[in-house]
């Protein structure tokens, strides 16, 4: 951050003007807008990946027919336009608020849970500067910042009205905060092998190759680290095959119930994009993040700057494929089959995963 | 702003459960006294919630109102309100002549349509005493009934994962289901309400190329069913979610008078096809599937699943023989010109639908329009077995219950 | 700090993007408002349940542990990342501090309060 202020003073622009702090609020504002945009315009992508990828999986086509008017654009075809149509119509509908909701707290609570998962994207390593805010405790500040997302789901269903919403705000509520457990202690696993909380820490000791990745070193208990890893986040985000509290054809509402228009469009966005998070989280941590798979092999022209990037979104890609694919094959689990899960299977295993893991690495 | 009068408002629902706006400031008593008059009856606690599993619900498989009384997570009685799809079906056959009645056949079970005209039908030709029907009219039947009944399965199967979560198996049963409702609508020109079987025979004859289209259906179908098993009924997640759930004891089954897979998935093994075989059942080797406790005690939810995807299998079989027996023949030359059964006879015909037995009763009064006919539905007898099959279990599985006795509205209101 | 500062900015550009939308959506939208509309939402009929908001105990229950746990994490986190300097002591220092928390968790396993959600 420092050095490109120095340099944008330095140049000879009209900007080099203005003193250290206006440049430091530019940058700040614009890396953040960029990563912003980056992330929700990832949610509305995956959103369409997930309706073609459902519908293929359920031997259907899916979206085919809204391909925008504009002559080059219609050629790419297969409906590629749907979410942004979506998400326009989503705009003009009514915002229907009940009638003795609490008219601020119905505001607020979708904008508490994008705003948590949207900051946890700061920290995210998309190449090895390609951070906005590359902190020694990263993967510290994504698991606080995760639970913040939790106040959202709360309020969320309080500010209904609605009984059964707020039922299923609190039982989606006491889901993700379960899961929060098995999901922070096998993090554990990854930062005793690498002595730092750091993303790109963590990262760079991954390089050198697809063996060097952290998914593949300590068999098997970092394969059973990641898997426990893997159904936690997915349980936090509340997808299937856990997610009991906000299926439609269950008998409490679920706590988006009382929200339409954009309010609902931002529940939605959230969810895809803390998947896109949890997918860029679990490939930071076991799958080699900006690193390529190649190592030395192509004499290091695929560790370049340019596709740091690439890797990193695609790996975070195959992860979503995963859940979707989940998503699409398994029935739902029970509320206390959910819980049952999350105390007394994957808690315990992460105890007895972190433990093994120390003893391993002593001798 | 403008809406303040909106505020201003209270709103109550009264007893029958319409909407009163009321701008009393007294509007609260009326409200706790319409709660007070709900949980009155059959002296229940403080703690307990009555909730509406109301007609507007995607798990009800139809507009079914279901008042169900909880203590906390667990279901303490359950009362089906029905009547939102009745459309007078017995009373207008009082004055619709016998042949006409046979749509409005279809419109009972409307997922087992052919299974309906052919019990009516059966029903009318006892009257008049018909017996003596071409083989090709009774071959036709019979492969449009079990079709009807691998459709109608295919749909129970299909919805019942939907209601565990599993949306994909959905899907693919309806894939299938379509290929049949395309069979169909080739040979009777519709795709659900087919109005194909009438008395005394069938409205038109089978295409050519239609045997040989079904025969390759069959075997396209065979490892669909593999595939879609592999799916879901051997899923872990699935059989935790349904195998101790929904416990019917055989003896209760017995005493409600349920049928169908209902019974069958307790142990009792009574299809009618085989005990009391009408049209040409006889002729063919299938099996009865029971419910035999695989994963669970015997009676639970997924016995009734497992059987109808073994009736599935079965109804293939007899397709198979049918398909290869079927016949040369004049499918018109015993439809009656005029249907008049005598003054004062009555009579009663059951037969085995995909939801159970279906019986109708007919009697006649001289003319050519019935004197009264009473349909016996099975959707409405097994409906009932929802209260005592959901007592004690969490309210999640009540949407699985009432998936795995798999009622039609149509059919329970007639 | 300049790193905190980042994200604090992140959060206010995400919070005014979603704001500008949100605007978005009340101007562009229409505001028909109607009794019938306000009305909770409880599946078509009379919502015919006592208001009372009488929440049940497991819900604390999650909460308590989930407390309890959470901090044992926050207390985990230092020592992994010092893990490999402070060797086979600071193994089993943390190993005696994890088995006392793990025969917390048994406890509650075997005294019921992890039941049923």
């Amino acid at each position: 951050m420092q050095e490109l202020i120095q340099a944008v003073q330095n140049s000879q622009t009209f900007l080099s003007g203005l003193s250290e702090a206006a440049l430091a609020i530019i940058f700040f504002v614009l890396f953040g807008l960029v990563f912003a945009t980056v992330a929700a315009v990832c949610a509305l992508v995956f959103v369409y990946l997930e309706r073609k990828i459902s519908a293929h999986m359920q031997d259907r086509l899916g979206p085919m027919e809204v391909n925008t008017g504009i002559p080059l654009l219609k050629n790419i075809g297969h409906g590629w336009a749907q979410t942004l149509a979506d998400a326009f119509k989503l705009l003009l509908k009514e915002d229907i608020v009940p009638n003795a909701a609490d008219r601020r707290l119905h505001l607020i609570a979708p904008f508490i849970l994008f705003c948590a998962v949207i900051a946890a994207f700061s920290v995210m390593p998309f190449g090895e500067k390609l951070v906005v805010s590359d902190m020694n405790i990263g993967v510290f500040f994504v698991l606080a910042i995760t639970s913040f997302s939790v106040i959202g789901v709360i309020l969320a269903g309080w500010a209904s009205n609605n009984k059964w919403s707020l039922l299923g705000g609190m039982r989606s509520a006491a889901q993700i905060v379960s899961y929060e457990i098995p999901s922070g202690l096998v993090v554990l696993v990854i930062v005793m092998q690498v002595g730092s909380l750091r993303f790109n820490d963590i990262v760079m000791a991954q390089a050198g190759g697809i063996l060097h990745w952290h998914i593949f070193q300590f068999f098997p208990l970092n394969l059973i680290a990641f898997i426990i890893s893997f159904l936690a986040t997915l349980a936090e985000a509340n997808r299937a095959p856990f997610d009991l509290p906000e299926a439609e054809s269950e008998l409490t509402a679920g706590f988006a119930t009382e929200y339409s228009g954009f309010k609902w469009a931002i529940f939605y966005l959230s969810e895809y994009a803390n998947m896109f998070l949890i997918g860029i989280f679990l490939s930071a941590l076991f799958l080699g993040g900006w690193t390529s798979p190649f190592g030395s092999l192509f004499g290091g022209f695929f560790d370049k700057p340019g596709w740091q990037p690439v890797w990193i979104i695609l790996k975070a890609v195959a992860i979503i494929f995963l859940q979707m694919w989940l998503r699409w094959t398994l029935p739902r689990l029970r509320v206390d089959q959910l819980m049952y899960t999350s105390w007394k299977v994957l808690t315990p295993f992460a105890f007895v995963t972190i433990f093994g893991v120390g003893l391993w690495m002593l001798f | 702003m403008f809406n303040n009068i909106f505020k201003k408002q209270r709103y109550y629902f009264d007893s029958e459960g319409l909407l009163v706006v009321d701008m009393s400031p007294s509007s609260a008593v009326h409200y706790q006294e319409a709660v007070q008059a709900a949980t009155q009856d059959a002296g229940f606690s403080g703690e307990d919630m009555v909730i509406n599993f109301g007609p507007q619900h995607p798990s009800t498989h139809g507009v079914l109102r279901l008042e169900v009384v909880l203590e906390g997570e667990l279901v303490k009685k359950v009362t089906p309100h029905l009547g939102y799809l009745h459309r007078n079906f017995e009373k207008h056959a009082e004055y619709i002549p016998y042949n006409e009645i046979v749509p409005y056949t279809d419109r009972l079970d409307y997922l087992a349509a052919m299974n309906m005209n052919l019990g009516y039908v059966l029903a009318v030709e006892k009257l008049l005493g018909l017996t003596e029907l071409p083989e090709r009219v009774e071959y036709i039947r019979v492969i449009c009934a079990e079709f009807n009944r691998i459709a109608s399965h295919l749909m129970a199967i299909g919805t019942f994962g939907l209601d565990a979560g599993a949306i994909t198996p959905f899907l693919w049963a309806f894939r299938d289901r379509e290929k049949i409702l395309d069979l169909f609508e080739w040979l009777s020109g519709a795709r659900m309400l087919y109005n194909y079987i009438w008395v005394g025979g069938v409205a038109r004859d089978l295409p050519d190329g239609w045997v040989e289209k079904a025969k390759e259906f069959l075997d396209y179908f065979e490892p669909m069913m593999v595939e879609f098993n592999n799916l879901l009924t051997h899923n872990h997640i699935f059989i935790e979610r349904t195998a101790h759930i929904g416990i019917l004891p055989a003896d209760v089954a017995i005493n409600y008078a349920a049928t169908g897979p209902v019974l069958r998935g307790s142990g009792v093994k009574w299809d009618l096809r085989r005990d009391q075989p009408y049209s040409i059942y006889d002729r063919f080797e299938f099996d009865i599937p029971v419910g035999e406790g695989m994963y669970g005690p015997v009676g639970s939810a997924f016995d009734r699943y497992w059987v109808r995807i073994r009736e599935i299998e079965e109804s293939v079989k007899i397709l198979r023989q049918a398909l290869d027996q079927i016949p040369e023949g004049d499918v018109f030359e015993a439809i009656p010109r005029k249907i008049r059964p005598p003054a004062g006879k009555e009579a009663y015909f059951r037969s085995e639908a995909p939801r159970g037995e279906i019986g109708f009763y007919i009697r006649s009064n001289g003319s050519d329009i019935p004197d009264r006919v009473k349909c016996r539905s099975s959707c409405f007898v097994n409906i009932s077995l929802i209260d005592e099959i959901s007592r004690g279990q969490l309210v999640a599985d009540l949407v699985i219950n009432i998936g795995s006795i798999d009622i039609v509205l149509g059919e329970v209101d007639r | 700090m300049e790193k905190i500062i980042a994200v604090l900015f992140m959060f206010a550009v995400s919070a005014l993007l979603a704001l500008i939308f949100f605007t978005l959506n009340r101007l562009l939208g229409p505001r028909k408002e109607s009794v019938v509309k306000s009305v909770p939402f409880e599946t078509g009929r009379a919502p015919i349940t006592l208001p009372t908001h009488r929440m049940s105990i497991k819900f604390y229950m999650i909460a308590i542990l989930f407390v309890l746990f959470d901090v044992e994490m926050i207390f985990f986190y230092p020592w992994a990342v010092v893990f490999r300097k402070l060797g086979i002591l600071g193994l089993i220092e943390m190993g005696i501090f994890i088995l006392v928390l793990f025969l917390g968790l048994v406890y509650a396993w075997k005294k019921g309060a992890l039941e049923w959600e």
